[in-house]
């Protein structure tokens, strides 16, 4: 392994690559993917001890678009690939990205056992309530009266998924939501969440200009929360259910969970084998 | 009685036991076949249970040999039923002919008809009343001491073995347990109902091995560190005897929550640098398609041991059949090269993982490993397995300026970096991107890297462990994976009978080497390509690879039942 050489600090756009947005003009996302970079460069993470695994959708192309280690993977399995890595290399800091259709729908059951697993992931979710990639479809996220799918041409006519409440009820230990329209607010949470030695949950609404215009009204109605963040599980409940969906900052924040240790090496395959051998 | 040969004239016999829930037919096959190694013999032993979760009617079938043995044989010489309970669910699996010797307690049951073949050949032994006769007696242990008797074995072995098995029972339990073998073998009839076993006159190291186990010591010995688990029949082994000692080798292992997940999990601790397996079985491995693909166009090592069960769908979880082949083969969609291996025998899932490890790593590819049931869940008495010598280490990225991860180069094997390398970081990807990683749909892009993928794999040179050749003859058995025990042993009956024959076993079933296949059956008159499953899939592999004569036929025989050597045998003749 290499090891940084020496110069001066980061800054964020040392962790930006070069590779070129395939982002619409106004998408949420180019806040989200500076927002990192500045969250990275605050923390000062050598680059190459950053990896970033994303799935398949809009927000899943964001780690070609940093100069930290990268995963595109496959729709849906972010958190898979993101936990199989942090548990073989437990020294790097892993982050995930993905959508709403990524992160709650294909991807639904990963989410719940990724809260329940607990790893120190930071996974961030960047949710337009729409699949952009294959040309506006609902997602889990999407109102239920939305009828501008030609899928779903008189709306779903299904209840939207609280992702801040499946995370809670599934064991993350570190739940906030943040704007991509508050690009210094969405910074210090994301700084938080890297630190969170667990399960670090953060939901981004981040608009969807071409899909979905009315979310640039995002901008008048999602607010900070007013309530200081609880460590306790049942008062976050209430508080999910019961807002808007559009109170930003750091929903719940648990103790810090416990960690197994790497073993260490302590055997050879040559005794392994002994187990085999017959006496005679 | 006869006791029958099998080709290099190792002097067999094939013991069965059958019993309801409880009474322990599993443990008393265990310590049996335990004893039987260390008198020096070999052995293999495989088990059959009904669909209850615990507690249903089991079966152990046991052959027992002068030399190792890799199938079982077409009859039983010996079936002592504990009791007598459900028994007939294993007729088929327990054939027994007129010479056949069968045990049994009259008080556990009437003799079943299937069962009831010949009068003078059935022996009947109080094992219950000898049994209750010793406080905390057990059926099994008396019947334990009755077989080890009538086969020969010294009842000194068997009570070391049974004591070593039983010590975490406690004082009472191994003392009724001692009390109980020594009670059955005094059993034993004066008058000598079988040969015994000749007592071997060297005994070498030898282990006692299942399939299961043997794939996970080989994945360890490859040098896999971290194993994502989604329990399944009849992969569940392997990833339980991997949980610890994987840890003891200072690696990781991590239960998913889907086989989707598994999969997924191994890739990105294999883009960490760490080998990296899973092991499932048909239905999980349709699940992990999709992520295989991702392995292969990302390039990131990963092996998969898929241990094969009666399918399609839920299909016959507890039972053996060789019918993934075709998934492992083609389940990809797009044009995606990876490793397909089988292993040919119990001790041979050792080897097999292990060189899959090594190549996956080496080649920076996907490697499936095709076992199954008969296998994994099967113990056999081997030799300590051989180990591949290939060098099976990843080309490391160092510290090139300008690094491209997926660069062309003569072996086609890119350098790759591993997450720590600061001169060399990149974005692995499952959409198609040029040489540096960079998403492209450009035809040029695609044809290059499809056309990369594809020669690090076919222009390797896998030497001479492609396949397994043995015998010599104008008649030529083609087999792979659980098959090619029944089928050398029918090639040297029928070299014996004067109709010289040779068994070509496939290792390596993808990429598949037509050239050496070619060679190794240019002189074959007659081939039949033997296989257990029903449409004849690597016949039609075979076929597809144009290296089939016109008159080649096929012996496709679906699950659960084994194949067995006088069916190759009989068929082989029909068609001369």
């Amino acid at each position: 392994m290499h090891g940084s050489p020496p110069g001066p600090p980061l800054k964020a756009k040392d962790y930006k690559s070069d590779v070129k947005p395939i982002w619409c003009a106004g998408c949420g996302h180019f806040a989200v993917l500076s927002a990192i970079t500045k969250a990275l460069a605050h923390l000062a993470l050598p680059r190459e001890q950053v990896a970033l695994v994303s799935g398949i959708g809009c927000s899943s192309r964001l780690p070609a678009y940093t100069h930290v280690y990268g995963f595109h993977g496959i729709h849906g399995r972010a958190l898979p690939i993101a936990s199989g890595l942090k548990v073989a290399r437990p020294d790097l800091t892993v982050l995930v990205t993905g959508g709403d259709g990524d992160g709650f729908s294909i991807g639904g059951n990963h989410f719940m056992h990724a809260c329940r697993r607990n790893l120190d992931l930071t996974y961030i979710v960047m949710d337009n309530e729409v699949y952009g990639m294959t040309k506006g479809q609902a997602s889990p996220t999407t109102a239920p009266d939305w009828e501008q799918s030609r899928l779903t041409p008189h709306g779903t006519g299904l209840p939207s998924f609280n992702p801040a409440a499946i995370a809670l009820a599934s064991g993350a230990g570190f739940i906030a939501r943040g704007f991509s329209g508050d690009p210094n607010g969405l910074t210090d949470l994301l700084i938080q969440g890297i630190q969170y030695p667990g399960f670090s949950f953060i939901h981004v609404m981040s608009p969807c200009v071409t899909y979905h215009p009315e979310q640039k009204s995002w901008k008048q109605t999602i607010h900070e929360q007013s309530e200081a963040t609880t460590a306790d599980p049942v008062i976050a409940a209430q508080r999910i259910q019961q807002n808007d969906h559009m109170e930003t900052g750091l929903l719940f924040k648990a103790g810090s969970p416990d960690r197994s240790r790497f073993p260490a090496e302590n055997t050879s395959l040559e005794q392994i084998a002994r187990q085999f051998v017959t006496h005679s | 009685m006869d006791i029958k040969t099998n080709p290099t004239e190792t002097v067999t016999l094939s013991v069965a036991i059958v019993g309801s829930g409880g009474t322990g037919v599993v443990t008393t096959g265990k310590i049996l076949l335990e004893s039987i190694a260390r008198f020096g013999l070999y052995g293999l032993m495989s088990r059959s249970s009904g669909p209850q979760i615990r507690g249903g009617e089991s079966a152990v079938m046991l052959r027992i040999g002068t030399a190792p043995v890799d199938s079982l044989d077409d009859d039983f010489d010996l079936l002592l039923a504990l009791d007598w309970l459900n028994a007939d669910r294993f007729s088929d699996e327990i054939p027994i002919t007129d010479n056949s010797l069968v045990l049994f307690d009259p008080e556990k049951g009437s003799l079943p008809v299937v069962f009831n073949r010949s009068a003078d050949h059935q022996l009947h032994l109080p094992l219950e009343q000898l049994a209750k006769s010793i406080e905390n007696g057990r059926t099994n242990m008396v019947g334990l001491g009755v077989l080890a008797g009538m086969i020969g074995l010294p009842l000194d072995v068997v009570r070391a073995a049974a004591q070593d098995a039983l010590q975490k029972k406690g004082d009472a339990t191994l003392q009724a347990t001692l009390s109980c073998i020594q009670a059955g073998y005094a059993e034993t009839p004066e008058e000598r109902l079988i040969p015994p076993l000749p007592a071997p006159e060297r005994i070498e190291e030898r282990w006692n091995i299942s399939g299961n186990e043997a794939s996970g010591f080989g994945a360890l010995q490859g040098g896999v560190r971290f194993v994502a688990a989604y329990p399944i029949t009849p992969a569940s082994e392997i990833l339980e005897w991997l949980a610890p000692n994987l840890e003891r080798m200072g690696g990781s292992l991590l239960q998913a929550e889907d086989e989707l997940a598994s999969i997924n999990m191994i890739i990105g601790a294999s883009f960490g640098g760490v080998p990296s397996l899973t092991a499932t079985s048909g239905p999980g491995l349709s699940l992990m398609m999709e992520g295989l693909g991702l392995a292969v166009a990302s390039e990131t090592p990963v092996v998969v041991a898929n241990v094969m069960r009666g399918g399609p769908s839920t299909g016959i979880p507890t039972k053996s059949e060789q019918s993934d082949l075709n998934l492992a083969l083609y389940g990809f969609h797009g044009d995606a090269p990876h490793i397909v291996l089988s292993a040919l025998s119990i001790s041979d899932c050792a080897f097999t993982t292990e060189w899959a490890v090594k190549l996956a790593e080496r080649l920076q590819a996907v490697a499936i490993v095709l076992t199954d049931q008969s296998q994994g869940q099967a113990r056999a008495v081997v030799h300590p397995p051989r180990q591949p010598t290939l060098e099976g280490k990843r080309k490391l990225a160092g510290g090139a300026d300008h690094y491209q991860r997926y660069a062309l180069s003569d072996d086609a094997v890119s350098p790759m970096a591993i997450p720590g390398n600061a001169n060399c970081i990149y974005t692995a990807d499952g959409l198609e991107h040029n040489e540096q990683g960079i998403p492209s749909a450009m035809a040029k892009d695609h044809r290059q890297q499809l056309e990369k993928r594809k020669v690090k794999l076919t222009q390797f040179d896998y030497g001479d462990d492609w396949a397994e050749i043995t015998g010599q003859g104008e008649i030529c058995l083609v087999t792979w994976g659980s098959a090619t025990g029944a089928a050398r042993e029918a090639a040297a009956r029928l070299t014996r009978a004067g109709h010289p024959a040779k068994t070509v076993a496939v290792r390596l079933l993808a990429p598949f080497s037509a050239a050496h296949f070619r060679a190794a059956t240019a002189n074959a008159n007659q081939l039949l390509v033997v296989e257990q499953n029903h449409g004849g899939q690597f016949f039609e592999y075979l076929n597809a690879q144009r290296v089939l004569p016109a008159n080649a036929e096929s012996l496709a025989q679906p699950g659960p039942l084994p194949i067995k050597p006088n069916e190759i045998f009989n068929c082989v003749l029909q068609g001369l």
